[in-house]
């Protein structure tokens, strides 16, 4: 079966600065992969050129939705296309709707997989109140799977750190994806909700099926989670293999640890 | 085609341009500082053209030289003007640093509109002569149909303080200040730089240019009323976003350009047009360039 | 709550008097001197530095108080804790929606009775009021929900306004013909006006709607041929039911609940708007545009839309207007009326529909009822505004989002939806 994304040859360039390099990337379905390097090494560069908010200078997008198996290019399309095709994401730095309800924030995810236009929302027939109330029941269901339930009128910004985390996944959970990208999911939480968090990844995949990609900086995290680890540096992709392999691996302790130590 | 015409349109222009840059390099700076469109940089024009209308006036009793007269009412002007605008900025912005931009533009609205009719109440309604204080410059006679003595001041001084002003952001500590503020006001911040005090400078140096240009085109044209600042705030913005605001350079090549396309147009076209063709350069340059000639692509950052 | 005027310290005073000097200065040449330049006399007019001198001192005191409530406010906010404890009238509105329902058909009803309970006059007034209720409510779809920032809102009033007026002079098109017709021109220029500039964000966006604003007010004063410039249109047709002959009183009322209607029926379909797919998508937008593609809105479909149906409204209202006044010319629908119409927005509560009236109402009407100091009602406007927007930069109502009901842990839907 051919993998549910298959990255070939992936080339992002900003003017002169070549932040993806040519690299390869594959996924097969109801894994979970981590992208890691340090800082700065265009891991969120190439998150973008998948999801469709920045256009990859050359190279290949390929996916094959399980559901249908179909392999499609992607590359260039518009981010609501791809979210629409089932890669969903979260970003580094959380970017929910910050005057929206907890709710409002979860049912936006569900906005491609509903058909009301201007006319049902100001006559509100009845299918359209059927789809409506269908959405908030399935947005709650979303809630409830990452304990977000208590919060569900509470404005986004008005939520504790960890629950923000929790609710950009819960949000991109709603789009109903196949392939979920988690950008830094653990950033700036506690060893607790780190804890929290990688049984709530486990889960998502194992009850929901969703394959998981995701950039990662706790390498605790990284090493307990992932089956298969992509490093890169400097746009470069450097390694990839399976955790035990790469923490051996020389070239991944010289990007991490700098030119001077010997490995 | 008539070659004097063309080089007469082309000085008209300029001049125009001249006046459009003074006033936009305050709305660039402020923009790229604190992301403000303010509204009332106008009023601070006008508020500078009348102040040196009312020191002139008063000054013309002494029997002082005209050029005297000039020269003080001018310096005045700008200290009143620059006051102004360092005022304004305290009530009126500063406290809404952290509030929606919105609320911030509509204040500098209200701010707008409360400075325009103060005028009109403490002065007139009326337009206003303004004293033709400066003497017909000896070496301009032979050109003097296609290039006045005014026109020639507006030009001068405006390359003037271009200099001054490229100078000041270029090499002295506050205009570092300024460049690293406008860059990201967070990391300035971090390392040492009083926000506060680069935000004060900007509206003082912005007013002071707006102050500039209001004193040189109340000579040139030779009459003002409190209304005059709004319609010139809105060319200069339009100017500013030409160019790409934000960007000081930029504000200045928008002026110009804007000031040129202007003159052609009513020069060559119809003068009942004369905003078509400045608004309309505008939306064609948006539409393919959208962040302005000298703008940088807006960052997506993510 | 402390008395304010315990706080008063020396320092205060101290400030409060560098204050004072500080505009006594600032005022000087302005204030002070007046110049005569056609008689050449100046006159000195000491008595106003002490006016302003007073003036500043009273009211920075004033204003440090106000400045000190408001931080106070923050940093209550701050701390969940404290807040839970205040419970606002809104708060408690809110769980009362009889209430509402009862206090809106009660204003509803006295909307209905206005013209028979006062004059032809304030019914006249009250009708310019409505409109400006609609364009900001129409407004208010684009500025306050997708966030996109319009300057020139009020070209598409103007286009109503015109397809009435033009329509009617050469084809003696009707009242209730051109109603929809301004409408669907209004929209069909915003749909043209959106499609190029739907790459364009925040203030670029706003300055080219501005400059289409300021094109249309010129090519209006110029071709002749086609609006008669600026001398206008005159002899636009009231509006008739019946093909009856109404007089002024009678079409005046009629005018009236005319735009009461399409007051209802506005609040009506941007409250349905509000709580839809398309209504979330729109403050997404407003939240934060890449997260809400990357969740899948389609961004420029859904500024189009935006753009169409606030468009709509406006030149529905410009018809009315038409209709009202029987004469319009190019001066009605000048950049400032744009921006007039963006601070009742912004002033009355962005997104909120009772703000927006509100605020709508208060701009409109205020400076009717201010006429007495006819004077210095745009000067008391623009401080109001400033002060407004300094201490509630919400707005007066802000806007809250909808709640939902749910018993916990069971996950069924209690409420509903309504």
């Amino acid at each position: 079966m051919a993998p549910i994304l298959d990255v070939k040859k992936l080339r992002m360039d900003f003017g002169g600065l070549r932040a993806v390099n040519d690299v390869d990337l594959h996924i097969n379905e109801k894994e979970i992969v981590a992208l890691i390097g340090p800082n700065g090494a265009g891991k969120t560069t190439f998150f973008n050129c998948i999801t469709g908010v920045t256009r990859p200078t050359a190279g290949d997008v390929m996916i094959a939705p399980p559901s249908t198996g179909k392999v499609e290019r992607v590359n260039g399309m518009k981010p609501n296309r791809i979210t629409e095709k089932g890669l969903a994401r979260t970003f580094q730095n959380i970017r929910l709707f910050q005057n929206m309800t907890v709710l409002e924030n979860v049912m936006i995810g569900r906005h491609t997989r509903m058909k009301a236009g201007v006319g049902g929302a100001i006559l509100r027939d009845r299918r359209t109140m059927a789809e409506e109330k269908q959405v908030i029941e399935d947005s709650y269901e979303v809630l409830k799977k990452l304990n977000l339930e208590q919060f569900v009128n509470e404005l986004a910004k008005n939520l504790p750190y960890g629950a923000q985390r929790r609710l950009e996944i819960a949000r991109a959970m709603a789009t109903e994806p196949f392939l979920l990208l988690l950008d830094e999911p653990a950033a700036g939480m506690n060893p607790q909700e780190t804890h929290d968090l990688d049984e709530t990844i486990v889960r998502i995949r194992d009850t929901e099926g969703i394959t998981i990609l995701l950039i990662e900086h706790d390498m605790s995290l990284v090493m307990s989670l992932s089956e298969r680890i992509y490093v890169v540096d400097y746009g470069k992709l450097i390694a990839a293999g399976v955790p035990e392999d790469i923490k051996k691996n020389p070239e991944v302790i010289k990007a991490y640890l700098g030119e001077d130590v010997d490995a | 085609m008539n070659s004097t015409y063309f080089i007469e349109l082309f000085l008209g222009g300029l001049t125009r341009g001249s006046i459009y840059a003074l006033i936009a390099l305050g709305y660039t700076m402020v923009y790229g500082i604190i992301q403000l469109i303010n509204f009332a940089h106008g009023e601070i024009y006008m508020i500078g053209a009348f102040t040196a209308l009312i020191v002139s006036g008063a000054l013309a009793f002494t029997g002082l030289d005209p050029v005297i007269i000039f020269l003080i009412s001018a310096v005045v002007a700008i200290v009143f003007s620059a006051a102004y605008g360092v005022t304004m900025e305290k009530i009126a912005y500063k406290p809404l640093r952290k509030a929606p931009r919105l609320s911030a533009l509509i204040s500098a609205i209200g701010m707008s509109m409360f400075l325009q009719n103060y005028v009109l109440l403490a002065q007139t309604s009326d337009f206003q002569p303004f004293p033709d204080l400066i003497p017909d410059l000896k070496f301009l006679k032979p050109i003097e149909n296609i290039m006045n003595t005014t026109q020639f001041i507006i030009l001068a001084t405006t390359a003037v303080v271009m200099v001054l002003f490229t100078l000041l952001i270029k090499y002295t500590k506050i205009g570092k200040a300024m460049r690293a503020t406008a860059q990201d006001k967070i990391m300035a911040q971090l390392v040492g730089i009083n926000i506060n005090k680069v935000i004060m400078v900007t509206f003082l140096i912005g007013s002071s240019t707006a102050a500039i240009g209001g004193i040189l085109i109340s000579s040139h044209v030779g009459q003002i009323n409190f209304y005059i600042g709004f319609i010139a705030g809105i060319k200069a913005f339009v100017a500013a976003v030409l160019g790409g605001i934000g960007s000081v350079p930029g504000a200045v090549l928008g002026s110009f350009v804007l000031g040129l396309t202007e003159s052609f147009g009513t020069g060559y076209i119809s003068s009942d047009y004369e905003d078509v063709f400045a608004f309309g350069f505008l939306i064609i340059i948006l539409i393919f360039k959208p962040s302005g000639i000298l703008g940088k692509p807006t960052k997506k950052k993510v | 709550m402390q008395n304010p005027l315990k706080q008063i310290t020396p320092k205060d005073i101290k400030r409060s008097l560098l204050m004072a000097l500080w505009f006594m200065f600032l005022t000087f040449p302005i204030m002070v001197i007046k110049v005569n330049t056609i008689t050449d006399t100046v006159e000195w007019r000491w008595i106003n530095m002490f006016i302003v001198g007073a003036a500043t001192f009273i009211f920075s005191h004033v204003w440090k108080v106000l400045i000190d409530r408001k931080e106070g406010r923050m940093a209550a906010a701050e701390e969940p804790e404290k807040k839970a404890e205040k419970v606002t009238l809104r708060e408690r509105l809110e769980e009362k929606p009889a209430i509402v329902k009862t206090g809106s058909l009660v204003i509803l009803g006295l909307a209905v009775l206005f013209p028979i309970m006062t004059g032809m006059y304030q019914t006249s007034i009250m009708i310019t009021a409505l409109l400006y209720v609609v364009l900001a409510l129409g407004l208010n779809i684009i500025v306050g929900l997708g966030g996109l920032l319009v300057l020139g809102y009020i070209v598409f009033y103007g286009v109503g306004a015109y397809t009435y007026a033009i329509l009617n002079y050469h084809f003696g098109l009707n009242f209730w013909l051109a109603l929809p017709l301004g409408g669907i021109f209004a929209m069909a220029l915003g749909i043209l006006i959106a499609i190029p500039v739907l790459r364009l964000r925040g203030d670029y966006l706003a300055i080219v709607t501005l400059a289409f604003g300021e094109i249309f007010r010129i090519v209006m004063e110029n071709w002749n041929a086609l609006s008669f410039g600026p001398s206008g249109i005159a002899n636009i047709p009231r509006p008739t039911i019946f093909g009856l002959d109404f007089n002024l009183k009678q079409s005046t009322n009629l005018t009236y609940y005319i735009i009461l209607v399409f007051v209802v029926l506005t609040i009506f379909i941007v409250r349905r708007l509000e709580d839809s797919r398309l209504g979330r998508a729109w403050v997404a937008m407003r939240e934060d545009e890449i997260a809400g593609e990357s969740m899948g809105i389609d961004m420029g479909k859904t500024k189009l839309a935006a753009f169409a149906l606030s468009t709509f409204w406006a030149g529905v209202a410009g018809v009315i207007f038409a209709g009202k006044t029987t004469f319009i010319n190019p001066a009605s629908f000048t950049m400032w009326e744009s921006i007039l119409v963006l601070c009742m927005v912004v002033l009355g509560g962005m997104g909120s529909i009772p703000g927006v009236i509100t605020g709508a109402l208060i701009i409109t009407l205020l400076p009717e009822y201010l006429r007495a100091f006819s004077e210095y009602r745009m000067l008391i406007f623009g401080a109001i505004l400033v002060i407004m927007m300094v201490f509630k930069p919400e707005g007066m109502i802000p806007a809250i989002r909808q709640k939902y009901e749910f018993k916990l842990n069971t996950g069924k839907n209690r409420k509903g939806v309504k």
